[in-house]
Parts: structure tokens; sequence; C-alpha cells
């Protein structure tokens, strides 16, 4: 297909109308752009949920209308929804969409009629979960982990219907993303263009690309731990329910294993880590090598290190069960290949600072958040080893240390990634430039409100303050400091949670007000930026497909008349 | 050049312009990345299978976990399905729209048989509920069964527009499935 | 890029960015010196398991320290100025092989002390007594095993409402297991305990911050972990494995005391077979009917 692939208008889908253009749409781009509104605007209930969740903690007592039941709600919605509904939708559905064919230099997705039911199924999971807030008992709160048997027992909140809407919603999910991934990757093995080597490919579409790889053979965990729960639920099977008291009666189910349970939902968990961090990796290496003037340093070494990590996460899923009950000599092991796993982490790491040394800074926002990231990646990325390294993870294990960890290195970074990303390719997305100002104050409050909020968080993990707690009630270790402590973080939030208006504003006025953008701003060499149009039109490419003759990390080449050099530059 | 040869390319070093090479086709290519997450659900589901299975005994439920018996309708089903695989094997050797037909006939007979098993069971008293073993002969066999319904919704379509290209794809998901299939009977067989 | 957009980006002698993580890191050690939340102090054998995070402490924050002040440092030294042009290097492979090295070196560091404290948290010594917790939503309750040294078999079947911990009627060691279902868990100071561990309904986790261990409860089977008790006090027990509503209610007191307090408190409290010989006659047969028992057998003698 190669030769047929370089010139060949293959029977692309032309849209007629406003409904098939925007509405089923078969356009990568126009799918990204719905995956990405979608999985924002869930991402927004999530951080709404997290605002009231740090009400109650913040000031216990003062807002009588926030129940236990439903602070383990927001608890678990929240997190559920920020790890997959909207990192992965977004980073995957969003960005991988977006940039995978432009990057590669793609007419489209190799199955655009798939990527196209991607992504209405991913609508169909949104509107299942939404409509768990709606279902009697309200949504499930037995923590995103929906560990049974609790998650459908009396009890816990949302134990009837709530966890069935959750249950469901991730099983089409799961479909959804089978969909996409397939779409992914098969586009990046299949449709590069003339001259696009593997090794020429950009860290994104690398990133991108294996996360889709580990998210194909990660999410079948999730669908089959969630079927077997919705059996269990529905059909009084035993697949994890043991022989146990209900609310002080003896239930039907038998000799079923919580912990099997466990094992699937975290040999799913745990790649899913990677899903998001692995995109995050990739975007972040091209903001910083564009940004930084330089090629990225080591591309060799980055690229294996993305693959070798994809492929370790599969090894690590019993880290977070060290003090699960399981066989304690899975300690040992899971201790060791966690701690491996940190090597290729740190390279990546390296690699960035030394992309930046011997650069040529532009202190641009992309490039802030992008280094923001590496900071709040290397705090992340280090008190993970006190997790992984399994008898310090006995005291530390779900207390707030916990907590503190996976937000940095989980949800801050990758987010931070997200709107470096998202300021980056703005000007190709959408033809306009975004007000400085406004983004380097959206900066700045973010940057430095994260980490006020969640450095104090690992002493308090430290210290022992259990996670999930409503209120932590009288306890004699815990000083009155601590409720001092939650109160900063809550007021840390809320700024942080209030600044986020900026960037929304920013980005919708200026879709509308902004000046119009160069069509390459950044001097970037990689192919996404070398569209004849901005935004790029359906097709992407005009009549013909660009040809590739050198990296996408022709950076300040000696000798050379500009500081960069298009990947579509032939070799003199 | 072997994946390890293009996985260290120097890219930034000038070289020769890459010879473009013949491609399989993307739907081979994501056909064979969906085996790779059928593989992994259904390995998952085995490997639940034997912790579940294991775990009898403790706390006083001794007698957990209750094999089904194997009635000759199981054999039977599974040389119906393996005859499937033959005809679309025929087929995309012999280029042969109605052997796939009839590949698809038995894939459709496949289903029927194991919905009559189903009933079998069902009437000797195997509720799902009533056992492990129960539950998760009926989990495996209807998500099995999912995915014979979606090979015949792909074989329908391949077969109306008679295309071959697309033909060839579904013998191999056929033998995929017949695969999975073998190691799903002999599981349940030995256990 | 336009001029009029360039000149706004051209970097200024002052790095705000550079200038903040630095701040950051400074203020980062200074707020793990000079806050006052850290490790309460200890009460168990598991000194190796600070000491191991002390460990992962020191190297981690020497990675963090010096990672983000060379970020810092770059930022500044190689800030955009006109004329300036950075240095082409794709790779750098004998840097980065030295760099893996000596994370490896880093690593191995902390997963040593980190394993052979995990060897020893798993390997329960043979002078243990035996103690159990069960948790139940919401509440913990304990047996102690009694003068035989043997916890009876008990499990979800057995239980009646006086019979709440489920022991087996039948079971001949459970007769002197002492029973204390609402209150404290009283540990003698000194003596290794293994503490098994046993849910009557859902997941819960057993966990006293000052004795560093904890392990979760597992509904369908018994998990279990040792420590010995080296400080005399009373600490709370938590719940952490969230269990539902009442999760952060799920409280305890362990009272760890010396061996002779310990002999005097236990010789207070009613073994299972006291509890069986008050229990009502009524209430004695719904117990053995759970045990699918029809006769009493001829070694029982209840009244």
């Amino acid at each position: 297909m190669a030769t047929t692939l370089a010139d060949d208008l293959r029977p692309l889908h032309h849209p007629h109308s406003w409904v098939t253009k925007y509405v089923w749409s078969q356009d990568h781009k126009v799918i990204a752009i719905q995956y990405s509104v979608t999985a924002i605007s869930i991402g927004l209930v999530a951080l709404v949920l997290s605002a009231l969740m740090r009400l109650q903690l913040g000031f216990p007592g003062l807002f009588p209308a926030i129940q236990p039941d439903n602070y383990l709600q927001f608890v678990s919605m929240h997190g559920m929804i920020m790890v997959v509904y909207l990192l992965t939708a977004l980073l995957l559905g969003g960005f991988g969409n977006y940039l995978i064919p432009l990057m590669i230099g793609a007419r489209d997705m190799v199955f655009p009629f798939v990527n196209m039911l991607s992504f209405w199924f991913y609508l169909l999971s949104v509107i299942v979960l939404v409509a768990g807030f709606f279902v009697p008992g309200g949504p499930t709160g037995a923590g995103w982990t929906l560990y049974p048997p609790q998650a459908i027992t009396e009890g816990t909140p949302g134990h009837q219907w709530g966890i069935a809407t959750m249950l469901v919603s991730l099983a089409i999910f799961v479909a959804a993303f089978t969909m996409g991934g397939l779409n992914y990757v098969t586009t990046v093995l299949q449709a590069r263009t003339r001259g696009m080597t593997l090794m020429r490919m950009p860290l994104s579409v690398w990133g991108i690309f294996t996360a889709s790889v580990m998210g194909l053979l990660a999410f079948p965990a999730l669908f089959v731990a969630a079927i077997m729960m919705l059996f269990d639920h529905f059909a009084g099977t035993s697949f994890f329910m043991p022989t146990m008291q209900s609310m002080g009666a003896i239930t039907d189910t038998q000799g079923g294993s919580p912990l099997l349970f466990q094992h699937l939902f975290w040999f799913f968990g745990h790649p899913e880590v990677y899903i998001v961090a692995l995109p995050a990796f990739g975007i972040v290496s091209d903001l910083i090598s564009v940004h930084a003037r330089r090629n990225i340093f080591g591309y060799r070494m980055m690229v294996w290190a993305i693959v070798i990590i994809g492929a370790l996460s599969f090894l690590v899923w019993a880290h977070h069960m060290y003090v699960s009950g399981m066989n304690p000599y899975f300690g040992f092991f899971f201790a060791t290949s966690t701690l491996i796993i940190a090597i290729p982490t740190a390279i990546k790491v390296y690699n960035w600072l030394l992309t930046l040394w011997r650069g040529d800074i532009h202190l641009r926002v992309p490039m802030l958040f992008a280094i923001a990231f590496i900071f709040t990646f290397i705090h992340g990325g280090l008190s993970g080893l006190f997790l992984g390294n399994v008898s310090v993870d006995v005291p530390l294990s779900d207390t707030f240390f916990v907590v503190a960890h996976f937000h940095m290195v989980m949800g801050v970074s990758p987010v931070l990634v997200i709107f470096g990303a998202i300021y980056h390719w703005y000007p190709k997305i959408f033809g306009r430039m975004w007000n400085e100002t406004l983004g380097k104050l959206h900066f700045w409050i973010t940057f430095l409100g994260v980490y006020a909020i969640f450095l104090p968080m690992h002493y308090l993990g430290i210290l022992g303050v259990p996670r999930r707690y409503y209120a932590l009630g009288e306890t004699a270790f815990i000083p009155q400091s601590v409720h001092l402590a939650n109160a900063w973080i809550s007021i840390a939030a809320l700024i942080v949670f209030v600044a986020q208006g900026m960037f929304f504003f920013n980005m919708i006025w200026s879709l509308f007000r902004g000046p119009r953008a160069d069509p390459n701003p950044w001097g970037a060499a990689s192919l996404e930026w070398l569209t004849p149009d901005t935004p790029p039109g359906h097709g992407n490419w005009g009549p013909h497909l660009p040809v590739v003759h050198r990296w996408a990390y022709d950076y300040s080449v000696p000798g050379a008349a500009r500081d960069f050099i298009p990947q579509t530059e032939p070799r003199t | 050049m072997s994946i390890l040869t293009r996985l260290t390319e120097k890219s930034w070093e000038p070289g020769a312009q890459p010879v473009e090479r013949d491609r399989p086709s993307a739907g081979a290519v994501g056909t064979v990345a969906y085996f790779g997450v059928a593989l992994v659900m259904f390995s998952l589901l085995v490997a639940a299978y034997l912790m579940r299975m294991g775990l009898h005994g403790g706390m006083g439920h001794e007698h957990d976990w209750k094999p089904m018996p194997d009635p000759p309708l199981l054999w039977i089903n599974t040389l119906v399905l393996a005859a499937s695989s033959v005809a679309w094997e025929v087929a995309r050797r012999k280029r042969m729209v109605s052997a796939a037909a009839f590949g698809a006939v038995l894939g459709a007979l496949f289903l029927g048989g194991q919905l009559l098993l189903w009933n079998h069971y069902q009437a000797a008293g195997y509720a799902l509920s009533g056992n492990p073993a129960n539950a998760f002969f009926y989990l495996l066999t209807a998500l099995h069964g999912l995915h014979i319904v979606g090979g015949l919704f792909a074989a329908g379509r391949a077969l109306a527009a008679a295309n071959m290209r697309n033909i060839a794809l579904c013998a191999l998901y056929w033998h995929f499935l017949l695969v999975i299939w073998l190691v799903l009977a002999a599981l349940l067989l030995s256990t | 890029m336009p001029d009029r957009l360039r000149a706004s980006y051209i970097g200024r002698g002052l790095v705000p960015v550079a200038v903040a993580i630095a701040m950051l890191v400074v203020g980062s050690v200074a707020f793990h010196l000079f806050s006052p939340w850290w490790r309460t102090p200890i009460a168990s054998n598991w000194g190796s398991i600070d000491s191991a995070l002390d460990v992962t402490l020191w190297i981690c924050a020497a990675a963090f320290v010096g990672l983000n002040l060379f970020l810092a440092w770059a930022l500044v030294k190689y800030r955009h100025r006109p004329g300036h042009r950075a240095h082409y290097e794709p790779e750098n492979s004998s840097l980065e092989k030295r760099l893996t090295f000596w994370t490896a070196i880093g690593i191995a560091g902390m997963l040593a002390p980190g394993l052979a404290a995990w060897g020893k948290y798993v390997s329960v010594p043979k002078e243990a007594t035996v103690i159990e917790a069960v948790g139940q939503q919401w509440q913990w309750s304990f047996r102690y095993p009694g003068p035989d040294g043997v916890l009876g078999a008990a499990g979800v079947k057995y239980i009646t409402p006086d019979n709440a911990l489920g022991l087996d009627p039948l079971d001949p060691f459970g007769r002197d297991d002492i029973l204390v279902e609402s209150g404290d868990l009283h540990l003698p100071v000194g003596q290794p305990v293994k503490i098994v561990l046993r849910s009557k309904d859902v997941l819960h986790d057993f966990y006293v911050p000052e004795f560093r261990a904890k392990m979760d409860l597992v509904p369908g089977i018994v998990t279990y972990f040792w420590m010995t008790p080296t400080r005399a006090g009373t600490f709370d027990i938590l719940c952490a494995e969230l269990c539902g509503t009442g999760h952060h209610e799920m409280r305890g007191k362990v009272v760890v005391e010396t061996p002779k307090a310990f002999a005097a408190w236990q010789a207070q409290q009613s073994s299972f077979g006291q509890i069986l010989a008050e229990a009502p006659p009524a209430a004695m047969s719904i117990l053995l009917i759970k045990a699918n028992a029809c006769i009493v057998p001829p070694s029982w003698s209840i009244r």
C-alpha cells in the first residue's frame, strides 16, 4: 500500500452539510475537538467535585449539605472522571486524534468511520456516567477503585444503581477506546507518509502510539472486571463476592475473591497511569525541544525509554496491593520491578534537562508549562519511589501521601502538559493567537497553586492522616495544626479552581477576537506546522502528501540559515 | 530491515531516503491488533478462572467449585466451528465466495449450538448463579459468542461486497476464534 | 514569527520561572525542616521501615534538589538572547550511560533497605503470640487465644447475636478464647504479636500510625502482620481501606502496657465458653443450628 498511500486522495468522506461536517464527522480533526470538548466538560464536573471535597476537608462542619455519603461520592466520581474520562480521553482521543495524522503526514485516520463511532461511544459512556448522578441513591461512593464487596453492598453510597451506571459506562468506554486505539495504532503503523521512518516521528507520536498499544492491552482487564462485577451485582454470581455479612445479615454469595478484582483492576490501573503519562512525556518533549530551539537530547534513548516503560508497566501492578492481603512474598518482585521502571523514567527527565542545557530557551507560555511539568514530575516521580519501595509503602499506603503522590505525578503533571499543548497548538488548530498576559497569569497561579496544594499533603500523609476520610474526628496523633493545613490546602485549591476561568475565557475569547496566527508561530520543524492551510483543511495536505527528508528535531543545525529546518526540506 | 535496525536508526544523520516497501493493508494490521486485545481479554478470564477455582476451600466452603458435566454437544459445537474455519480457509485460498458463505453459515450454526448447550445446562439445573464454574462457563461462552456475532456481521458485509481482501481477513478472524474456543473448551473440559 | 510577537518573548535578564523553581526548592527544604508534620513517634519494632523511608528520602531529596537547581540554572544560563544559538548535539551516549549507571546505583541503594525491611515484615517470629482483630462496618473486635494459645475455628456462617465473632461452637480450641467485642485492644509491651485479621463484611484495614504496620482485612480469607510494641501507651486504631459511609468513624484503641498489667486486664475478660454458659437456651439452639449440629456432643457441658 505504500505507493498508493503517498499521493492518493483516498476515498475520503467529503462532508457536504454542516451536520456531516461537524456532527457526524469522520474528519480526525473534528473528532479530536469533539473528544476534547466532551472530555474537558466532564473534567469540569470533576473539578467542581474536587472543590466540594476541599470545602468539606478544609472547613469541616461548615457545609452541612455535604454528608459522608456525598463526600465519598465526590471522591469516587472525581477520581474516575479525571483518570479515565478526562485524561485518557483528552490525551488519546483529543490529542491523539488531532496530532497523529498531521505529524506523520496522513490525510486522516485509517478507519475514519470507526473513529467517528469511537467518539459516539465515548459520548454515550459519558452520558451513562452522568446518569449516575440522577439514579436513586446517587453515584457510587466506593472510591474510583470500585473494590468489591463494598461497591455493591449496603453501607456504601450508590451500591444499587450508582455502581451499575459506573460499570456500564466503563464497559462502553472500553469499547470506545478500543475502536480509537486500534485506529491510532494502525494509522501510525500504516499511514506514515513517504520518508517518515519510525525514528523520524516526533516523540508526541511515540508517546501516543505506545500509550494506545498499552490501552488496548490494559483496558480489557477493566472490561472483564466490570462485566464480572455486573454479574455479581445483578445475576447473583460470586466471582468477587465472598461468604460475608452485609449489615448483619449473611448474603447469598460465597467463596468469591475480592483480591481477584483487585488484581484485574490494577492490571488495568497501573498501565493506565502510563497511558496518561506517556502521551504527556511525548508532547512535553516536543514542547521543550521547539521552544528551546534544540533537538530533543538523546532522541533514541527517549523512544526506547517510552517503549520500555510501556512494557514494564505491565509487570508492576501489584505494587498497589502491598498491604491488600495478597501473598506477601509478591512484594519482593513487585518492588523490584517498580523501582527498575524508575530508571528509564529518570533518563527521560535527564534528557529534558539536557535539552534545555545549551539551548536557546524562549520562555513562551507553552514552554513555561513544560518547565513546570518537569518540576512537578520530578517531585511526583520521586515520591513514587517511596510508595514503590514495598516496606516504605506500609505506613504510607492509604494516607494523604498517596493522594499527594498521584495527584502530582498523574494529575498535575499531565494537566500542565495539556495546558502547554493547548497553548502550543491552538494557533494551528484555530488559526488564532491567544492572549499572552492572561496565559502567563494562568500559568503562575496554576503552577504555584498546585504546589501549595500538594506539597503539604505529603507531610500529612507521613504523619499518618488517612485518605478518603469525611472528617478526621478526635484522633490523638493528629495535631490541631493539621486542620490549619487542610484549610490552607482548600483555599489554595479554590484559588486554582477559580483561576482556570482565565484559561477558558482566554481560549474562547481568542477564538473570535484573537489575532490571526502565523502558520508556524514557534518555528517548529515537525509536519503538523507545514500544512498548506491554517487551520488544516479536510484531507490536511492539499493535492500532494508531504515527503519527509529528515527527523523532526533539526533545530539550530550548524550552518543552516534559520534555526530550524522543516522535516520536508530535502538534504542538499 | 529488521525492527531492531529500524529502532536504532540514527535519524538525524544524513542517510539514503528510505525505500518504500509494501505494507500490509490497514485492515489486516487492525485485525491483528484486535487479536491482541481479545487475546488479553480471554487470557485474563482464564487467569481469573484458575485463580477463582484455586480458591475453593478456606473459610468453610470446601465444595464451592463444582465442575459442570461435559455433554456431547460441546464436542459437536467444536467440530462445527472447526469446519467453519476450514470453509473460510478454502474461501481464502481458492478465492471462493461460496465457501465463505458456507463458513459463515457454519459459524451461525455454532452459535445456535451454543444456545442449545446453554439450554441443556439450564434444564439440567446448572444456573448461572449456582456455582462459580457455571458462572465462568456462561461468561466465557457469551463473550466468545459475541465475538462470533461480530464476525458474522463483518462476514455479511464482506460477502455482500464479495470483497476478497475482507473475506481473507474474516478467515483469519475465524481461525483466531477457533483457537480461542479450543483453549476455552479444553479449560472447561479439563476442570 | 511576526516581530511584534517575537519582541515580547525575548528573554530578559531576569528569568522569573527560574527564580520560582529555585525558591520552590529552597521552600520545600525549609518546609521539610520546619513544618510540624512528620512521623508520629514510633511505638513498635519497625524502626527498619523508618530507616528505609529515611534512606529513600535522602536519596530522593538529593535528586530533587540537584535536578531542579540544574533546571533553574539552565533556564538562566541558556535563556534566549539576540544572536544566541543553541548547541546542536543529537545525543551523547557516554553521558547517558553514566547517568543511567548512577541512577541504578541510587535505586539499588533505596531498594536494598526497603526489601530488607520487607523481609522482616513477612517473616513472623515463632514466639509471636496470635491475636485476632475482627472488622465489621464500622467497628473493631478482638480475640485472644486463651490459655491453650490457639484460636478456635471461626467463620461468618457461625455468627449469631450471641456469637458475634462467629466462633465454631463445636471447636474445643475456641472455648477458652477471650473475646473483646467493643473494648480496647490490649497488648503487652515487648512481646511480638502476630495480628491475624478477619472481616465479617467488607474490606477494612487495621492501621495504627505509631506501629507503622498495616494490613487489609479481606472477607473470605485471613490476613496477618506482626510487630512488637515497644512503648507503653494508648494509640488510635484507624480503618485505612474505604469501607463505606462510616469509614472515618471506624475507630478503636490499642493499649500497650506492661505484661503484668496486661495479664491483670486479661483475667477480667470473659472467654467464649463463659459467654456460651450465660447465653439463654433459645440463643444456644440458634447457635448450634448455625454450626449444623443436631446434638450436643458429650464433651460439652453447657450448664
